[in-house]
This record gives C-alpha cells, sequence and structure tokens, in this order.
C-alpha cells in the first residue's frame, strides 16, 4: 500500500530517559524526520534527534535591525525634515536622545520576531495534528513521552518502522492517518 | 537531578573518576611565582618612574578589584540561585574573591596617595598655609564641598574603606570557608545555608561597592554627582571577571586541569555573560550619559566636560567603539562564544577596553579645578561638543596618548599579573572543585539548550 495517506507511526515510552534512549537508536538507524512529544523540556533531546540549529536567530536579528532602522528613519523624518524643533539647544537630530526609542524599538521588533517566528516555523495557530488521533497521545502532556516516525521520511515503512520501533521499547506503536 | 534529598553528596570520585580534583604537588608554582614577579617588579618600576605614579596606580586598583568584587558577587549569586550549571567553576571564583584580602593590602598605596589623589577635597576650605578653615565670606569659600565636609573628610574615608574590607573579605573568607569545609563533610545543608546567608550578602555588597565607587572614584571630582556610578562601575568591573575567569580557566585547562570539568557549555555560558555585561556597562554609562546630556545643567555636565578636553574626546569615541560596537559583533554569534580562541581574543580585548575605562575615570580629573567649580568652567553645550568630539578624534587621541604615562597600563599589567599569581596560589592550595557539591553532578553534565 502507498504511504500517501499515511501521517506516521507513533510510539509511546515511560520516561525521558528512555524515550532519549529511543531517539538516539532511532536516528543512528537512518530515520530523519523523527520528532519528539513531551510533557516538559528534556535535555539534549534535539541532539539525540540530531536537530540542527534553530533558524529563529536569524530572523530576530532581521527584524531587530528592522527596528533600528525604523525608529532612527521615523525620528529623523519627524524631527530633522517633517517638523523641526529646536528643544534645549538641542540640535533637531541629536542622536543621543534618540537611542533609547531605537533601542526599545529594536526590543520590541525582536520580541515579536521572536514568538511569530517561533509560531511560524512550529506552523501554528492550527487547530488539529494527526497525531491526536494516537489513542493515548493526551498523555504527552501529563506523563507520557511519544515518538514520531514521519511517513515522509524516506527511509519509512509503516510494517518495518512499526516493527522497529517495538524493538527499541516503544508501547501502543501505532499507525497515524493523515 | 540534584541529589539534595540524600544525606550526604555523591563526590567527584563517584561522579567523573577522571577528573583531578587538586593541583599535583609544585605543579604551576613557577607561573605563580612568575606572575607575582612580573606583578611587583612593574609595579615597582612605576612607582619610580610613573609621572603620575598614584593616578595610574588608582587606574589599576580599581580595575583589578572589580575583578575580585565580581567574583564575589558571581559566588554568591550562584549560591541564591541555587545554580547546578557552574558548580564546577565555583571554586575557581571563590578562589578569586580569596583576593580580596590581598586587595586589602594593595590599598595602601592609595592611603599613601591620599592627599594627591583627592586634593580636591581632602584640605577643602583650609587656607593652604595656615590650615585653618576658611571664613563663608572668603572668596575661596566653597559652599558644596562644605556642606559635603561630613562626608568627604579624611576620617570618615578611611572608616568607610575599612566597612568595606570588612564585609568584602569577611564574605569572601565565609563563602570559600564553607565550601571547602563542603569537601570534607558532603553536607548538603551547607548549600542550603549558604544560599541563606546570600541574601544578605549581596544586599551589603550592592551597598558597599556602590560607596566604595563613590568613594575612591566619583569624589576625584568632588562637585560632580551621579547616582547611576555605582552600578556603572560594577558593570565594568562585573564583566571584567568573566573575562579574567575565562581566561584563567582556559590556562587551566591548557594545563590539564578541570579539562572535562569547564566544558564548551561552561565557557559558553561565560561568554554569554561577558557578553551581557558589556552591554550592561553601555547601558549604565549611556543612561549616565544621555541624562545629564539632555538636562545640560553646568554642576553636571562638568564631568564629561573634563572628558571631552584634553584629548579624551577620543577614549570616549573608543570606549563606544571597544566597549561596545565591536564586542557586540564579536561576541553575538554562539560559534564564537563556543570557540576557545574567540572567547579568549574576545577576553584579552576586554580586560585592555576595561583599563581604558578606567583610565577615563581616574585621569582626566587629576588637574585642578577653579575652588568655585560649578558655573565658571562647566558651561560647555554639550551638543556642541559631541560632534566636536567626533571630528577631532585623531587630533584627540594624539593629546590622550601625549598625556598617557607607560604606567597607565603597566600598573594595570601589573597588579593584574599579581593577583592572578595570588589566586593561581589559592587554586593550588585547594581542590579544583567543589567535589562533594550536592550540585556537582548536574555541573558535570550541564548542556546548553
Amino acid at each position: 500500500m502507498a504511504n500517501t495517506n499515511k501521517w506516521g507511526v507513533v510510539a509511546e515510552f515511560d520516561s525521558a530517559a528512555a524515550i532519549y534512549t529511543a531517539a538516539e537508536k532511532t536516528t543512528a538507524q537512518g530515520y530523519t524526520h523523527v520528532d519528539a512529544y513531551t510533557p516538559f523540556p528534556v535535555h539534549g533531546l534535539d541532539r539525540a534527534l540530531r536537530q540542527g540549529p534553530s533558524h529563529l536567530g536569524w530572523i530576530v536579528v532581521c527584524c531587530g535591525i528592522t527596528g533600528i532602522c525604523l525608529a532612527q528613519l521615523m525620528m529623523y523624518w519627524m524631527n530633522a525634515v517633517d517638523y523641526p524643533i529646536w528643544v534645549s539647544g538641542k540640535e533637531p537630530y541629536a542622536w543621543p536622545s534618540t537611542i533609547p526609542i531605537t533601542f526599545e524599538l529594536m526590543v520590541l521588533l525582536s520580541g515579536l520576531g521572536a514568538v511569530f517566528g517561533m509560531f511560524g516555523l512550529n506552523k501554528l495557530p492550527r487547530l488539529h495534528h494527526p497525531i491526536f488521533q494516537h489513542a493515548t497521545f493526551w498523555r504527552a502532556t501529563d506523563d507520557r513521552f511519544f515518538l514520531a516516525v514521519e511517513a515522509k521520511d524516506p527511509k519509512f515503512d509503516s510494517a518495518q518502522t512499526t516493527r522497529f520501533l517495538e524493538s527499541i521499547g516503544g508501547k501502543n506503536v501505532a499507525i497515524v492517518e493523515d | 537531578m540534584t541529589a539534595i534529598a540524600s544525606n550526604t553528596a555523591r563526590s567527584l570520585q563517584d561522579l567523573a573518576p577522571t577528573i583531578t580534583a587538586k593541583v599535583k604537588e609544585g605543579d604551576l608554582a613557577k607561573t605563580q611565582m612568575g606572575l607575582m614577579a612580573v606583578g611587583a617588579v612593574l609595579l615597582a618600576i612605576a612607582f619610580f618612574s610613573g609621572k603620575h605614579f598614584y593616578h595610574s596606580y588608582l587606574v589599576a586598583y580599581m580595575g583589578v578589584l572589580g575583578i575580585c568584587l565580581g567574583a564575589l558577587f558571581f559566588t554568591m549569586v550562584q549560591h541564591i540561585t541555587r545554580a547546578g550549571w557552574s558548580v564546577t567553576l565555583r571554586r575557581v571564583t571563590e578562589n578569586t574573591a580569596a583576593a580580596l584580602p590581598l586587595m586589602a593590602v594593595l590599598f595602601l598605596p592609595i592611603a599613601l596617595g591620599f592627599n594627591t589623589l583627592f586634593h580636591h577635597w581632602a584640605h577643602a576650605n583650609q587656607d593652604p598655609v595656615t590650615h585653618a578653615l576658611l571664613a563663608e565670606t572668603d572668596p575661596k569659600f566653597d559652599q558644596v564641598l562644605a556642606g559635603k565636609a561630613s562626608y568627604l573628610n579624611a576620617t570618615s574615608f578611611f572608616v568607610r574603606a575599612a566597612i568595606y574590607f570588612a564585609i568584602w573579605i569577611g564574605l569572601a573568607v565565609y563563602f570559600r570557608g564553607k565550601s571547602i569545609k563542603q569537601d570534607e563533610t558532603g553536607d548538603p545543608a551547607i548549600s542550603l545555608h549558604l544560599s541563606r546567608v546570600a541574601a544578605p550578602g549581596l544586599l551589603l555588597f550592592a551597598l558597599s561597592v556602590t560607596f566604595a565607587a563613590f568613594d575612591w572614584l566619583m569624589s576625584l571630582d568632588p562637585h560632580w554627582f551621579s547616582t547611576i556610578f555605582g552600578v556603572a562601575y560594577f558593570a565594568g568591573g562585573f564583566m571584567a571577571f568573566f573575562a579574567f575567569t575565562i581566561l584563567l580557566a582556559r590556562y587551566l585547562g591548557k594545563q590539564g586541569y578541570l579539562k572535562e570539568a569547564i566544558t564548551t557549555e561552561h565557557y559558553h555560558d561565560l561568554g554569554k555573560f561577558l557578553f551581557t555585561f558589556m552591554v550592561f556597562w553601555t547601558y549604565t554609562n549611556f543612561s549616565q550619559y544621555m541624562l545629564i546630556w539632555y538636562a545640560n545643567l553646568p554642576e553636571e555636565t562638568r564631568w564629561f566636560e573634563d572628558r571631552l578636553h584634553h584629548g579624551w574626546g577620543s577614549v570616549g569615541t573608543i570606549l563606544i567603539v571597544g566597549h561596545f560596537l565591536l564586542p557586540f559583533a564579536f561576541l553575538l554569534s554562539r560559534h564564537v562564544k563556543r570557540s576557545s580562541v574567540g572567547l579568549a581574543v574576545g577576553s584579552i580585548f576586554l580586560l585592555v577596553i576595561h583599563c581604558i575605562d578606567m583610565q577615563f575615570l581616574v585621569l582626566p580629573s587629576q588637574g585642578s579645578h577653579d575652588a568655585g567649580g560649578t558655573g565658571e568652567k562647566g558651561h560647555g553645550n554639550m551638543t556642541e561638543s559631541v560632534s566636536y568630539t567626533l571630528s577631532h578624534f585623531g587630533e584627540d587621541l594624539g593629546k590622550y596618548t601625549h598625556g598617557l604615562c607607560w604606567a597607565d597600563f603597566g600598573c594595570f599589567a601589573g597588579l593584574l599579573a599579581l593577583v592572578a599569581g595570588f589566586v593561581l596560589w589559592n587554586v593550588r592550595r585547594t581542590n579544583l572543585v567543589p567535589i562533594r557539591d550536592p550540585r556537582l553532578a548536574e555541573s558535570l553534565h550541564f548542556q546548553n539548550i
């Protein structure tokens, strides 16, 4: 059967240590589209899953630089071009007075960039995700740890992957439809 | 991950048997003696040949004191936050803070040079010949200094200095002593106890450092005042502490110690702190500058006026570029913070900049001011001066280097070497890490997310 209507295979684990070892074994086996779902952050799990560095930093840097430029443009135009006014002997565009607003706008846009960039990279918000169909997945927010091998993985084969996840200690291993 | 619940903590021997817990007998002794000798010789030459030794020495002293105080602050902050990641670093910082008794001894030249350094107020409102107090009607009578006389006088200056050192030495010795005691007993209660002591300790620390900065740096220009001054001094010193610690830990690593205990992950975090407090220095200094620039009040701008003339404007520019723009761009990347060469280069660079920062605080104030102080001299429009400074950078730089004495850097290098030698001596006498700290395992396995 073709894999087109399958999303992936999901396995359940009992502890942070168990899913960490399982993740290491799965990526060592050559799987590349593997993800973990845990009730809390597990240190080093991203490394075990062989996930590269996040691209979020670049988004934040770009937003920060945009904030700096916007603030400077805005204040220069307002104070020196559109409505030049001398206040207490300072030039219409006096750089020290622009620093706080430049800083604040950089922080604001960086912060927004970080939050919405994270949303974007995680494809959020979304109302439904195929993995919710797994019978015990609701425990991922409580006391269980889930490992999923997605169907788009070139090495994915529903029967073989299921056997593999069972062999490394996964419980309730189930194929999830897309 | 912590073993607080059990009665005694697992020791380093258990957790990581391959890590050497102590420097081998006699090892590193040559470096220690060498550093101390170089330091003593440099300071001696500076004393006999420097053209303004006491000011050069104050530059060096405040620069190195910031490092030792930073070590004390770092140690206490790790306890109050019950930090796990930093445990393998903590003995190094405890041993750096334990140089504070030496710093108390090294305060002696400042006491000797008291009349030179603080001549603006040491004999305020006294007749230079008869030493009799001037009458209020006397044209030379300084109303501002008369108002500050109850704070700015020799007796209270030395009493306060004694109180600062009592606080600092007391805290440094206490925290290090308890930590060393835990090496023997492995009692987790010591960790809990120190986290409680750290709270009042940090309060005392904040107050004493603020007032020490007022006494030993800000009072060089006794008419001037800035409430953020203590924080700004602390920020620079704390940054220099991270630079110092990174280099010291690297050196120990090269000698085969602490290599597996202080890993790239720890250096990465030290690098983040170095970056953070470099930026925090900029934040505090800019806050101080901007408010004074904006209000443009003569009694406040006079301090910056001294630092815009006689070539000091170029140093201001050097500090903006070298204490902020350059290191910001350089240290922003995690790859640089995780690279041993990158972080070491950044640390050495920032230590030199820290010395220039101290010169900027001390040296421009050594000249003689008009006794009246406010008004006559300090009426410079700072807006004008900013553009002036930027267009006269080259000329100013020449004036600055011309007015400089080799000892303005030499004393700093000497004192840093002397204190580094002393710290190394402390390191050789104790275990390299708190071997039975309950959070040691967490620190050994620490990883950045």
